[in-house]
């Protein structure tokens, strides 16, 4: 069971602000797809083992060689702020 | 036919030839867009001088493509149909891009989407709804609508998709083209914006297999850029298309025709199957017990793995930025929220905050570990199968292309128009949706076949026989 105290708390850890109307609506839909979700609960699944990942492959390097990268001019280029080559942000420490 | 109706390798044969310049081409993909266009709605960015024409082609592929809003072309508009990417131009290209151009290929511009790739039916884009070519009242599929849309409408020779949960098949299907999601890992992922890391992967979709085969053979490969391509040997994909399926053995899943899927899918779907054994191949029922779980499963994982790739649009790196209309926390959570408020749309919100529900303590074991162990199990049906089989035939979707407004207001609805889809990316393996008929509404009806990891010829083998007996992909729709 859902309800809206718990979708305002993820709507939080997701960082997005939710309208009342929003919130309303969300508590009904996810309500819903989490129903239909728990129809994994069928299955036992206690002696498999997690798949995360299709491919066999682990740890995958590169040789440590230095080689250009993208210029900070061209990174911060999309940013919607910036100052003195660096994101802008608003102030953080008091 | 003219120039903006024929496929990639006739374009080709035909400048080799010199009976066809790329200029005109080009000049005759920009009319058709023009005149099409604000039928279809099929691009999400066309009109900018970014892209120019180069007349300089000997030796290369000079023939115009359309690109998925969500691959990174470098200084082009690349927004995955969504708000908070307003005005985001990369400073780089996307690994398939960047061999697209060394190839010769021409851009057309950015195909429109489902925002974020969330969706089936593209009507989630922040930029308006496709509209399918076959019935304008239909949706295209999605959520590479844009891309299947505008193959289908001659208003690209090709394009590229991207597929996490059927987003390339079933636009294929629906607009009557052909759409190939490769084995994860077979494509280079770097310079596609991710939706979901461990399922996406980027794909052709063209109007037959032999141009599938050849954009295929154009994007493949190993890519350091991307940990996850794997490095494996590509072989040249037009050589399967000389073979035939004498001997070869296909299994065909019984639990993709159970309840929900329209008889005349059903029906045009074994009529290609009869085809194929007329051809040599031979065909066996099996069980893939799992296929049930894999939309609840899906749903987990990508939205779970979705809200932690689209963290970082945060109004601070690129987009849109929008100020607080009041405090409410701190000034950069505040920020944040209103950033992810105003930038998101319904679908993007529902689909981040499922997949932080999931992760979030006291949850986790419950949701997100669950379903990577149901993950296990539908991976090991495929496993089982391809012990004896040598590919899986199934339908791409339950049904031809649904009404626009349809399953928008009921979002699990619109989740279970892949219930077809999704296990293949599930289970990492390789698919294609061909062409195989049209319904009696005159909407276009898609087969697909699915092949063991890294084995995209067999499918070419199979889906090149049946496709060389029918003349489905000869068919043009008139606008």
């Amino acid at each position: 069971m859902i309800t809206e105290k718990d979708v305002q708390y993820i709507a939080h850890l997701s960082r997005i602000h939710l309208t009342d109307d929003e919130t309303e609506k969300l508590t009904t839909t996810l309500e819903d797809i989490l129903g239909y979700i728990n129809k994994l609960n069928k299955l036992d699944v206690s002696a498999v083992k997690p798949t995360s990942h299709v491919l066999p492959l682990q740890n995958v390097f590169r040789q440590d060689i230095p080689r250009p990268s993208l210029k900070q001019a061209d990174a911060i280029k999309t940013a919607p702020e910036s100052y003195k080559g660096s994101f802008k942000v608003p102030q953080v420490i008091e | 036919m003219k120039l903006n109706e024929l496929t990639a390798h006739e374009i080709v044969k035909g400048i080799n030839e010199k009976r066809i310049k790329p200029a005109d081409v080009y000049s005759t993909l920009r009319e058709a867009i023009k005149t099409f266009d604000p039928k279809v709605h099929a691009y999400a960015h066309t009109d900018d001088a970014a892209i120019a024409f180069d007349e300089n082609h000997i030796g290369k592929i000079p023939v115009p493509i359309a690109i998925k809003d969500n691959i990174c072309i470098k200084d082009y508009l690349t927004t995955c149909a969504s708000h908070i990417l307003q005005g985001f131009r990369p400073p780089y290209d996307a690994t398939v891009i960047k061999r697209l151009r060394d190839a010769g290929l021409i851009f057309l511009g950015h195909a429109n989407m489902d925002e974020f790739a969330f969706g089936s039916s593209t009507e989630s884009s922040y930029l308006g709804a496709t509209r399918n070519p076959w019935n304008l009242e239909c949706v295209p599929g999605g959520s590479s609508g844009g891309s299947a849309a505008a193959v289908a409408a001659n208003e690209a020779i090709w394009a590229l998709g991207s597929d996490t949960g059927g987003s390339i098949r079933q636009p294929a299907s629906f607009c009557g083209v052909v759409g190939l999601k490769p084995t994860y890992g077979r494509v280079s992922r770097y310079g596609l914006i991710a939706f979901a890391s461990s399922l996406d992967q980027i794909g052709p979709i063209t109007k037959d297999v032999e141009d599938c085969a050849l954009l295929l053979n154009l994007i493949a490969g190993h890519d350091e850029m991307d940990s996850t391509s794997a490095d494996v040997p590509v072989p040249d994909f037009t050589k399967s298309l000389a073979q035939n399926v004498k001997g070869l053995k296909i299994a065909i899943p019984k639990e993709y025709f159970i309840e929900g899927i329209d008889p005349e899918v059903k029906k045009n779907i074994f009529d290609a199957i009869e085809l194929l054994k007329s051809k040599g191949a031979s065909f066996k029922e099996i069980s893939m017990p799992h296929t049930e779980y894999a939309v609840a499963t899906y749903y987990i994982l990508a939205t779970a793995e979705a809200s932690s790739n689209l963290a970082r649009f945060d109004g601070v790196q690129y987009g849109l930025r929008a100020e607080p209309k009041q405090p409410r926390r701190t000034p950069i959570i505040d920020l944040y929220e209103e950033t992810r408020h105003q930038g998101f749309g319904a679908e993007a919100k529902r689909r981040i905050m499922l997949g932080t529900y999931s992760l979030s303590s006291g949850y986790y074991d419950a949701y997100y570990l669950k379903a990577q162990k149901v993950r296990t199990l539908i991976k090991k049906d495929f496993d089982e199968a391809f012990k004896s089989f040598d590919a899986v035939i199934t339908p791409t979707a339950p049904t031809t292309a649904f009404k626009l407004g349809e399953k928008t207001s009921d979002p699990l609805s619109m989740y279970l128009s892949d219930i077809y889809t999704i296990s293949v990316n599930l289970a990492g393996v390789p698919a294609i949706s061909i062409p195989c008929g049209f319904a009696k509404n005159n909407l276009p009806i898609g087969l697909q076949i699915i092949g063991k990891p890294f084995d995209e010829e067999m499918i070419f083998r199979i889906a090149h026989t049946y496709e060389q007996a029918t003349d489905w992909h000869k068919k043009r729709v008139s606008l």
